[in-house]
């Protein structure tokens, strides 16, 4: 059996019949051609695979690509505009908030879902924001300095 | 400029692309025609295969094929180790690609199919039928060595991989006298395994050419030049026909130091279907059969006099192998563990015995550290016992035990020369920043809501930069240490470098440039680093041990002096003097006194390129390749300081703050070095308080997902604070050391030693790591009972 | 990881869906995803059909009537977490769903599919528990209401049927003079509960006019911890009597302990108390 599934990922519409069992994340990379998400588990725990479905944040891994029929995704790719950055990606990049880069993606986009629900975090609210993204790189220290920065970065705009 | 590029912390070069998701890594390689590797790994953790029965798997949608054992044979050379560890009695398990006939853990491959997509793979797995005869398996280091226990190698008495020993003084004689007039501290330490868990999970794409006999391959590795060779020797194709290319490499920590079956399996299908094959391993299978680290059951002493100072040190140290020897394991336990055992202190005896032990666990491997955390924490652990022993405060005892400053060499027992170090002054800094004394008063005034206060010393010199090659030779590396690099400047002044480190994570792409500005004042801007591909790329011995920025940078620094050389003589002779009369400064060349007729390095680079007008006997371009084999090792050194409260209802332990003062000499860029302590620092955090893999009574991984494993989350760790002093190294030509194992090295003894401090008031001796609250509280209960 | 294929319906209502479950038996419902994808992926489940009840408008959202906050099955997580009707009439509740997995997971993750799958270490059930929620539940032959003893059977195991859906948590709405709180010792990996103690009291006055605790984590189902809410009932809601009724906690559990690698049942057991004294102490705080 194959289901039809349209999602429009970073406004772009993509059709595909899918088996069922495939999965977001399969969809947006294998599908959509888009591998800036990535895969670091299978068991809903790194995060790396984070998306938006709706504007949202969402374990792409965790999710049917016919569960987001229909829906509009971001993914990083998506986030800046192309020309420029997004103050997420920015202040990762000033603040030295990525080392090997394999879970940034999904953690910049578990840093929008957390300034898009708390604009001006606490320290302690930033990092249990992150509780569903893990780094074996930075510590975490330079990501959390990187969404307080994006967070004043955002409030400024 | 260049006076201040090098010491400035520039934002990494590598970002952009990995901000933006436009980083290409293993996973996201795709290619024409590719199919997908997938493997089926044992199920037990030691078992004699009676029947595969892959026919209906054949058969099943998208299948292309099913290679078991017997396929690969004569195909696929066993697994090559290589450290052969001299005098230790090394005996080599054959490690073959695919089990054929005993599995002996629960990664070992057992069958590959190769399908049309992964989801079909997965399928076809399913349907392969093996019989397995159970043998009895054994995954305790200590329990494998003793009389009676299963046997994983016919040929391997006693599952001993080796015995290896180091001494120094006369450790015995130091312990009689000890025991008559001063104070014996023993204690046995369990460094339990650990799962490195990159977040990238392994994975390889093999590309063969029936045609030309030619492969590339793409692979998750630190060191594509070693596993070029490695791949050379076990699948046959000669090493001229081989490509290997780390691209993006999402962290390693040792882990992808190996070379391991399944990517030369992926090779073999490659090559028996003349189509690329594309294997990506999930991370269940990472826990199941990429390599491990630590697992040292170690028994240590320490002698003293009754004022505190050390007179001895003797150990035991049983250290899991796993199954078989991964690429570099020998070395791990022992060189890098045993070498430093007097740690940053006047020790005038030491012995210790290690012996490597067969398990039926997953290969243990290299883990950031590798055997130093090993060593700085039995040292660091004792010292803080001893401390208790003598009523002392930690520092004090530290204090007392420490060499003295030293600028230019000091030899240690265990026969290494130490490049430099201020071991005092690096605990007095750190004492004096984070307000010592005012934490010990806080910590007497007592418990607050049965929440105890404990503060950890963690003092450490670490061996890095590894190393002369002369001496890699006798401990029975088999391979080179030296680092390789060659810089051509363009017509236009713009600069290509080609260096054999290949970094995956670390951001030397911006560190090189920065050391290629800085010596020779072009901008960081101007300059491309090339790695991670072995037909672009000189030869080198890989990324580990701290000494991509140590050996890598060395090479390429001296490559960018030669340049320097060169375009002296060039600008002498463009100017019509004499060499001798040349001075150099930020990127121009000039006559002394005369700096505004000076030839900058890009008129040099146009002038060498067009060759129009050059010295008698100069050759044309301005290029330069290097061999920098050290003259030494570098090490790096430092002092950490972990405050945590203990809940005593629960066990609960909290961290509360930690500071890190490290020193690595002068900092390329300083931003990188922070970040770099910050991850080591949270890794070793990690093993203290949570992390840890268990195997049950069958050999059966029970830490085998995410789910089990407790990694370190933001949620909770305090802030890292980090500082450095700087000690230069008298060796190295920027008299830098590395720093990316520092902090995990220091650590994990740090925050240990903190949580026995908040229970020495409640009695409790000792705990194993990690620190989960049930061994808190039990270890509370026990000590109420006692 | 992939999950073995399956057949995939899209349910418009519960009707449709009861019917989509009728014509393909063993068919798996699937909401929110959190707890179905993860066995589908290691291949723990491997069903012949799923049927995606995720779009149903008359199972979403909260509202609040008759003394009761009825939770459509599909409300998820974070709806919960963030609902002032929630937070006002149910704060242990609110507390809870706040602290399931992380927000991406409580983002996608519904009540419905939470309790339905009946994990022992889960957070829901022990809170719902506490607060006398019921469970409706549309079936072949109509509409029941079940209560959390009835509904939850045991690990992984509810009164739903193959053929049932679960359609609305319905939870009493506490009145003023009540409080309640919900404190969890989160397994570091899974954030799972390792023990979880949820508290209703109603105390006007600074006298304990009712109590009900649950516990979950430690046994198969959340239990009520009878011994404690006899305990306290009566009793000034002070420092101590709340400690020394908490102590009465592992008494309720019986002998059938859950246990891991990571945390013994006997120690789960052990330090129940402390995590239900930390509840009853703040629920009595937002009852006063």
């Amino acid at each position: 059996m194959k289901v039809p599934v349209s999602i429009t990922i970073n406004g772009r519409v993509c059709e595909h019949e899918v088996e069922p069992r495939t999965l977001l994340v399969h969809f947006i990379r294998d599908l959509a051609g888009l591998t800036g998400t990535k895969v670091g588990c299978d068991t809903s725990q790194c995060g790396s695979c984070t998306v938006l479905i709706d504007g949202v944040s969402a374990k792409s891994c965790t999710t049917l690509a016919a569960q987001a029929d229909g829906a509009g995704i971001t993914t990083i790719e998506g986030l800046g505009d192309g020309e420029q950055l997004h103050p997420l990606q920015e202040s990762f990049w000033n603040k030295h908030g990525l080392q090997c880069g394999f879970c940034t993606p999904g953690m910049i986009l578990a840093s929008h879902e957390l300034l898009r629900t708390n604009a001006s975090p606490s320290e302690a609210e930033i990092r249990h924001g992150l509780e569903g993204n893990l780094c074996r790189c930075t510590g975490y220290e330079n990501i959390v300095r990187a969404v307080r920065d994006a967070a004043g970065a955002m409030a400024q705009e | 400029m260049s006076s201040r590029i090098f010491g400035s912390g520039i934002r990494r070069r590598e970002d952009p692309r990995l901000i933006t998701g436009s980083a290409t890594y293993t996973h996201d390689i795709v290619l024409p025609g590719m199919v997908h590797a997938v493997m089926l790994r044992s199920s037990h953790a030691h078992a004699r295969i009676t029947r595969i029965d892959t026919e209906q798997a054949k058969a099943a949608p998208g299948v292309l094929a099913v290679y078991t054992g017997a396929d690969i044979e004569g195909a696929l050379q066993p697994m090559p180790c290589a450290w052969l560890l001299p005098d230790s009695d090394l005996k080599i398990a054959a490690y073959p690609c695919i089990a054929s006939d005993v599995v002996r853990y629960t990664g070992d491959i057992v069958a590959v199919v190769v399908a049309e997509q992964p989801s079909q793979g997965y399928d076809a797995l399913d349907l392969i039928e093996v019989d397995y005869e159970p043998l009895p398996s054994v995954t305790d280091p200590e329990a494998a060595a003793a009389d009676g226990a299963p046997q994983l190698h016919a040929d391997i008495e006693g599952n001993q991989a080796f015995h290896w020993t180091v001494a120094g003084g006369d450790a015995d004689a130091a312990f009689a006298e000890a025991e008559a007039s001063g104070v014996v501290i023993k204690e046995r330490i369990l460094q339990q395994r650990l799962i490195p868990n990159a977040m990238e999970p392994r994975g390889a794409v093999a590309q063969y050419s029936r045609a030309t006999g030619e492969l590339t391959l793409w692979n998750t590795t630190q060191n594509p030049h070693i596993l070029r060779f490695l791949c050379s020797v076990v699948t046959g194709i000669p090493e001229d026909k081989l490509r290997v290319i780390a691209p993006e490499v999402g962290g390693g920590f040792g882990s992808k130091i190996a070379a391991y079956p399944a990517d030369f399996v992926t090779v073999f299908c490659s090559k028996q279907l003349g189509r690329p094959v594309k294997w990506i391993e999930t991370r269940s299978e990472n826990y199941q059969a990429t390599t491990h680290g630590r697992d040292h059951v170690q028994d240590v002493e320490l002698a003293a006099t009754k004022d505190g100072k050390i007179t001895g040190l003797r150990c035991t140290v049983h250290a899991g192998m796993g199954a078989y020897l991964s690429t570099a394991a020998p070395g791990i336990p022992t060189i890098l563990h045993g070498l430093m055992l007097s740690g940053c202190y006047t020790i005038p005896a030491l012995k210790e015995d290690v012996y490597g032990v067969y398990t039926n666990g997953v290969p243990v491997e290299a883990y950031r550290g590798a055997g130093r955390p090993e060593a700085t924490f039995m040292l660091e652990r004792l010292i803080d016992m001893l401390a208790g022993e003598l009523g002392m405060d930690p520092a004090d005892v530290r204090r007392r035990n420490f060499i003295p400053k030293f600028d230019d060499g000091h030899k240690v027992i265990t026969t290494l020369n130490y490049d430099s170090g201020d071991y005092p002054g690096a605990l007095d800094k750190l004492l004096e920043h984070t307000g010592y004394a005012g934490l010990r008063a806080q910590q007497a005034a007592g418990p607050v809501n049965g929440k105890y206060l404990g503060l950890g010393l963690s003092s450490y010199v670490e061996i890095c930069g590894l190393g002369p090659s002369q001496v890699a030779g006798a401990i029975g590396f088999q391979g080179g240490l030296w680092e390789s690099a060659i810089v051509r400047f363009h017509p236009t002044g713009k600069v290509h470098v080609f260096i054999g480190a290949s970094p995956h994570g670390q951001g030397e792409e911006t560190t090189f440039a920065q050391i290629v500005a800085s010596e020779i004042g072009v901008s960081s801007d101007d300059v491309k680093i090339f790695h991670g591909d072995t037909d672009a790329t000189p030869m080198g011995w890989g990324t580990y041990g701290s000494r991509t920025t140590a050996v890598g940078g060395a090479a390429l620094a001296v490559a960018v002096r030669k340049i320097r050389d060169k375009a002296k003589v060039l600008a002498a002779h463009l100017l019509e003097a004499s060499v001798d009369d040349m001075e150099y400064e930020d990127g121009k060349f000039f006559v002394k006194g005369s700096p505004d007729k000076a030839k900058t390095i890009q008129d040099i680079a146009l002038m060498a390129n067009v060759a129009w007008d050059l010295p008698e006997g100069m050759e044309a371009g301005l290029e330069a390749s290097t061999f920098y084999d050290p003259p030494n090792f570098v090490f790096p050194y430092g002092a950490h300081l972990a405050v945590v409260e203990v809940d005593t209802a629960t066990g609960d332990v909290e961290l509360k703050g930690y500071t890190a003062l490290d020193d690595c000499g002068p900092q390329i860029n300083p931003t990188i070095v922070e970040g770099q302590v910050h991850g080591g620092v949270v890794q070793g955090i990690g093993q203290a308080l949570w992390e840890g893999a268990a195997y049950d009574d069958s050999g059966q991984l029970v830490t085998g997902s995410m789910l089990d494993y407790a990694l370190p989350r933001a949620d909770r760790l305090p802030p890292i604070d980090v500082i450095s002093t700087v000690t230069r190294s008298p060796h190295h030509p920027l008299g830098v050391k590395g720093i990316g194992e520092a902090g995990t090295i220091a650590s994990t003894a740090a925050v240990y030693n903190a949580v026995m401090d908040a229970l020495k008031p409640l009695g409790v001796k000792r705990v194993d790591m990690p620190f989960t609250p049930e061994r808190v509280w039990r270890a509370i209960q026990d000590a109420k009972g006692a | 990881m992939f999950a073995a294929d399956f057949e995939y319906y899209r349910a418009g209502s519960v009707a449709e869906a009861r019917e989509l479950l009728a014509a393909h038996p063993g068919a798996k419902l699937l909401a929110g995803g959190h707890s179905l994808i993860p066995l589908l992926k290691l291949r723990l489940a491997a069903p012949a059909a799923v049927v995606d009840i995720g779009r149903i408008g008359e199972l979403h959202g909260i509202s609040n009537g008759g003394g009761a906050l009825h939770i459509g099955a599909l409300t998820t997580h974070a709806e919960i977490a963030a609902s002032a009707a929630v937070n006002a009439g149910a704060e242990a509740l609110a507390e809870a769903a706040s602290q399931i997995g992380d927000p991406a997971v409580r983002n996608r993750g519904t009540i419905g599919g939470n309790v339905a799958h009946a994990d022992p270490a889960s957070d829901l059930p022990t809170v719902l528990a506490a607060l006398g929620a019921t469970f409706t539940v549309s079936g072949p032959d109509g509409e029941r209401s079940l209560a959390a003893a009835d509904f939850f059977q045991g690990m992984m195991a509810t009164a739903l049927g193959e053929h049932d859906i679960l359609t609305a948590v319905n939870v009493p709405a506490a009145g003023s003079g009540s409080g309640s709180a919900y404190v969890k010792f989160s397994h570091p990996a899974s954030r799972y509960a390792v023990v979880g103690a949820a508290a209703a009291v109603t105390g006007a006055g600074g006298t304990c006019a009712g109590a009900s605790v649950a516990v979950g984590g430690a046994t198969a189902v959340p239990v009520r911890c009878a011994s404690v809410e006899a305990a306290l009932a009566g009793r000034a809601l002070s420092a101590d009597a709340i400690a020394a009724a908490a102590a009465a906690a592992g008494s309720d559990f019986g002998d059938d302990l859950l246990g891991d690698v990571f945390a013994s049942g006997e120690y789960r057991k052990a330090v129940a108390p402390v995590y239900v004294q930390r509840a009853l102490t703040a629920a009595a705080e937002r009852a006063g």
